[in-house]
């Protein structure tokens, strides 16, 4: 299909090929480019940020001697993993609009104009970029989390008798310990490369901020699906799945050699 | 001795203080949200809701549970994560059982499965397959494309592979078939992975909103979380149904609030049994020597 010219009134067989005509479309058509480009930012972004804020969140939260409130905590954290973007989508559009609760806060404390976060290009990604933080890094913590706990507690009694203080126990015991599972996760994040989060984008972008938030899978929904480009969607979405599958294989490679990796 | 020590005691102090606020900013949307379903209009529109009810009444869920398109999507989503979940772990549990033997053929068969992981044809081919495939507008084409879920099955893969083999030898001298053994030994040992891969087919199930946009022509067909789709994010009033007195009475945005609250009540409720499992499940899927 993705050689095609593709009517769905003639099917597979009858349509017309037109070779690779669709994938150099890709590179023509200016909007295409900016949602693989968006598409980068915003994973790469999203990448990056989705494995330190919960790495160090399990490390502060792991200093928590208070079962109870540790365990509320976590409790609380992983709530929004399981909420569906269209119910975070329908908070964040109430809260952060022009009369939502976070500007009600910033207009009364600090005295500035309301802010349209989902409507302005520049405060679009961060907005993404942050929701998207807010949704998974609970989920992510419980990893680490079980990662410290597994570690041996006579390397802390070591490190302390050597007179180490918390936070060189951190550094020197608790971050090497991690560091197997950091890599697996890093390696393998990279092959969401291209996977900005379709569910959370298309809930909360608007035409306003097509420019900075448009990624390759909303386009490729508008495009094929709302303007009947079947054969030209067909290509973005397979440029885009075949760049991912040589990412992953990559990265699967990384991992299986520098921690040993296996998926089964 | 550290935790003695002075700066230690601050740090302490600074870290539970934050924690707990970003605990806090977990849980307050949703507490806001129960205020907002809960207040008058005039409140709403005042902006004087924050987290507890204003002018306390029910009416958006009265309106809401009148609502025959809601009460319709729900029924759909309800028998929709019930079928999907069914059908998926019954699926997933013998094809994990399988796979997690040696035979031959067996690395070959993984990466085909693994390679559907990766690899998906995309968009519009999936739209076309179900299409073809006479699924459009039946409950089948929002259970059946993600019933095999490639991950999920590495995940209960893996904890088929942790039971001893010893088990499996003794109950064949026992005279047990693999049918037996299937169901008396390796589905109740391994419950910790069944719940938490089960949790995520239902919340999946539960949450998926897009596949109903794409496979259903009515809107009445739609499940609960499609439906939530056209009111919440496009902000269709009319899939509220409220006629021009109700609207004047009534706050769009706490019918909204009771809406989401309501779709999101059932994970709510199922979440605090299941966590515990899901902790432990997450971590032996994940951490592996």
């Amino acid at each position: 299909m993705a050689f095609q010219d593709y009517k769905p009134w003639l099917g597979l067989t009858g349509s017309t090929w037109i070779g690779w005509d669709n994938f150099a479309r890709i590179f023509q058509y200016k909007e295409a480019t900016q949602s693989i480009y968006n598409t980068l930012i915003i994973a790469v972004i999203k990448i990056i940020v989705g494995i330190i804020v919960p790495i160090f969140m399990a490390i502060l939260l792991s200093e928590i001697r208070n079962m109870g409130i540790k365990k509320s905590i976590q409790t609380l954290v992983y709530l929004p993993h399981f909420l569906s973007w269209v119910t975070v989508a329908g908070i964040m559009i109430d809260i952060l609009g022009l009369d939502g609760g976070i500007n009600h806060l910033l207009t009364n404390l600090l005295g500035i104009k309301p802010i349209y976060f989902l409507g302005d290009p520049t405060l679009f990604r961060p907005t993404i970029i942050i929701s998207d933080l807010w949704k998974n890094f609970g989920f992510g913590m419980i990893v680490y989390l079980a990662v410290i706990t597994g570690i041996d507690p006579s390397y802390y009694e070591a490190a302390e008798i050597d007179g180490a203080s918390r936070r060189q126990q951190i550094r020197h015991v608790t971050l090497p310990s991690m560091m197997p599972m950091i890599i697996v996760i890093a390696t393998l994040s990279l092959g969401n490369i291209l996977d900005a989060g379709f569910d959370q984008i298309f809930n909360l972008y608007n035409p306003l901020v097509y420019s900075t938030g448009d990624i390759i899978d909303t386009y490729v929904y508008r495009s094929s699906l709302l303007n009947g480009q079947y054969g030209f969607g067909t290509a973005v979405g397979l440029f885009k799945s075949g760049i991912s599958f040589i990412l992953i294989v990559i990265s699967y490679r990384i991992a299986y050699k520098v921690a040993n990796y296996k998926i089964f | 001795m550290y935790y003695k020590s002075k700066g230690y005691r601050i740090f302490s102090i600074f870290n539970h203080i934050l924690l707990i606020l970003v605990a806090l900013s977990c849980l307050l949307p949703m507490l806001h949200l129960l205020a907002q379903s809960f207040s008058s209009k005039t409140a709403i529109n005042g902006n004087l809701v924050s987290f507890w009810p204003v002018d306390l009444n029910v009416d958006a869920y009265v309106k809401t549970f009148n609502n025959s398109n809601f009460t319709g999507s729900m029924w759909i989503s309800v028998i929709r994560t019930i079928m999907g979940t069914f059908i998926s772990m019954f699926i997933i549990t013998t094809a994990g059982y399988a796979l997690s033997k040696d035979f031959r053929g067996r690395n070959a068969l993984m990466w085909i499965f693994i390679f559907t992981m990766l690899f998906s044809g995309g968009l519009i081919p999936s739209y076309i397959l179900v299409t073809k495939l006479g699924l459009k507008d039946t409950i089948w084409s929002l259970v059946l494309p993600g019933a095999f879920g490639a991950y999920n099955l590495i995940l209960i893969m893996n904890f088929f592979k942790t039971i001893p083999k010893a088990l499996e030898e003794a109950a064949f001298i026992d005279g047990a078939s693999f049918f037996v053994i299937f169901r008396k030994i390796y589905l109740p040992l391994s419950l910790p992975g069944l719940a938490t891969v089960g949790l995520f087919i239902m919340v999946g199930n539960w949450n998926a909103w897009f596949d109903g946009i794409l496979y259903m022509s009515n809107t009445t067909d739609y499940p609960l979380a499609s439906f939530l789709q056209t009111v919440v994010v496009q902000g269709s009033a009319q899939s509220m149904a409220l006629s021009q007195s109700e609207a004047a009475a009534l706050s769009e945005q706490s019918i909204k609030a009771a809406q989401i609250f309501i779709s999101t009540l059932p994970i709510i409720l199922v979440y605090p049994f299941l966590q515990k499992y899901f902790v432990k499940g997450i971590v032996l899927g994940a951490v592996k020597e």
